[in-house]
């Protein structure tokens, strides 16, 4: 009944339509995840240090959002952004990721800047620096060097999370393939072809989790870990 | 009428009990999850921990693909796969979230598990023994209480995101919280207030355990274990 081998799989394997569709796919997944990647840092990192302020007001606002969308589904936000936003579905992916990604990001930078003691802040204070200057040139360039192998971690789950995109209509890797399915409707296919799809995001995440461990090994971030 | 309009509102809030049905679902669901990823976690974590080299890289092998694979694509995968395996038994699809949630959250806890078990110095058993607690006495008083303070932390924070990853029932049809609300909301056209209600829901779910995280957290820096 079940034929892996036989013409079913190895016609489709042929086929170079489902090499075609697979590589869009993985090309709008690329483009979606760095996008976010990208805005996630930026919003991530005034986030953080708005929470770590400490500043009445705007730190209470950071910890309401940072703490509300930590504990809401990604779907529901992506769903939240492409039916109530309004927006196409390729920039309410984005913009949902970036929402959801830009609050784990701001408790990456959060530890980041945590973990710089508070010796250097009253050496810098001493020698006339003020707040934002302080950030600027002693906390934050070497807070970011810590932050490096979380945020590749963090990319890891962003290329993972943008699958979700399909709900909402993107044509990115996972939903490629799910259209592909529609003309090769056989399980045997059907399965050859999520695993097909499988592998892409493994070969690509597993490369990237490897180099975030070696870069945390080589930064030896000292006592405890930030962010997830 | 704007997507929040206060009719919009009121429609969604009558729908508020069919909404609650979807919460006894994910409830079930992430509850059984989370049980069944202990298991998984646990077996793993003691196996990528064991002096077997052939453990080890099996364990080491499931922590990878799950961990760098998307969950969608894993349910996706068991959708599509369990039908085959079992062609005579009719498996509802909360199982296959069940194993969805339980299969992925699994391989985290795994990490955890390792973690945990890494933390503890092989001599405080041996410590402890030579004390002349008995090998359980050692367990219950000495090494069980470190190990818990390495693990609880992460434990409780794989539990939200488990939670939240439930909703992934609703791209299978699971009939969870996230579908009914989905579901009700694309059927009338009443997005924006349905959406917030599911969120608030989720979020009353999820808070206070991401609190729990935060303390056990905060108790486990004090102690000097991190």
């Amino acid at each position: 009944m079940l034929d892996w081998m036989g013409s079913d799989v190895i016609t489709m394997l042929k086929d170079p339509v489902i090499y075609e569709a697979l590589g869009r796919g993985l090309q709008l997944t690329l483009i979606i995840a760095l996008v976010t990647i990208v805005l996630s840092f930026i919003f991530g990192t005034l986030l953080g240090i708005a929470r770590f302020s400490k500043i009445p007001v705007l730190s209470q606002a950071a910890t309401a959002y940072i703490e509300f969308v930590r504990n809401i589904p990604l779907l529901l936000i992506l769903l939240f952004c492409y039916f109530v936003g309004g927006l196409q579905s390729r920039d309410a992916a984005i913009v949902g990721l970036t929402v959801f990604t830009s609050s784990l990001l701001a408790e990456v930078v959060r530890g980041g800047l945590n973990s710089i003691g508070t010796g250097q802040w009253e050496a810098a204070r001493s020698q006339g620096f003020n707040y934002v200057q302080i950030l600027r040139y002693v906390v934050l360039p070497q807070a970011v060097v810590k932050m490096i192998p979380p945020i590749v971690s963090q990319f890891v789950t962003v290329i993972k999370d943008s699958s979700f995109a399909m709900t909402i209509g993107a044509f990115e890797l996972m939903y490629e393939g799910v259209i592909l399915t529609g003309q090769y409707w056989k399980a045997t296919q059907v399965i050859t072809i999520y695993i097909l799809i499988a592998l892409i995001y493994f070969v690509i995440n597993f490369t990237l989790s490897l180099l975030s461990r070696k870069l945390q090994g080589k930064l030896s971030l000292g006592r405890g870990t930030i962010g997830q | 009428m704007g997507p929040f309009s206060l009719q919009k509102w009121q429609a969604s809030l009558s729908n508020f009990p069919m909404l609650l049905e979807g919460l006894g679902v994910t409830l079930i669901v992430a509850a059984t999850g989370l049980a069944l990823a202990m298991i998984i976690g646990v077996v793993f974590g003691v196996l990528s921990s064991s002096h077997w080299k052939v453990a080890r890289f099996f364990a080491r092998v499931y922590v990878e693909f799950f961990q760098n694979t998307p969950l969608l694509i894993q349910v996706f995968l068991l959708y599509n796969a369990l039908p085959l395996i079992a062609p005579k038994a009719v498996i509802p699809v909360t199982v296959v979230g069940v194993m969805g949630v339980g299969f992925y959250h699994g391989a985290y806890i795994a990490e955890v598990v390792r973690a945990g078990i890494q933390s503890i110095h092989q001599g405080q058993i041996e410590a402890a023994l030579s004390q002349g607690f008995s090998y359980i006495q050692a367990m219950r008083h000495v090494i069980i209480p470190q190990a818990l303070r390495v693990v609880l932390p992460p434990l409780t924070n794989q539990a939200v995101v488990l939670i939240k990853n439930t909703s992934i029932l609703a791209v299978i049809a699971g009939g969870d919280l996230m579908y009914r609300g989905d579901s009700y909301a694309g059927s009338v056209g009443n997005y924006g207030p349905t959406y917030v209600v599911v969120g608030l829901l989720y979020f009353a779910l999820c808070y206070p355990l991401a609190v729990l995280t935060k303390k056990l957290e905060d108790r486990s820096e004090v102690h000097g274990n991190a």
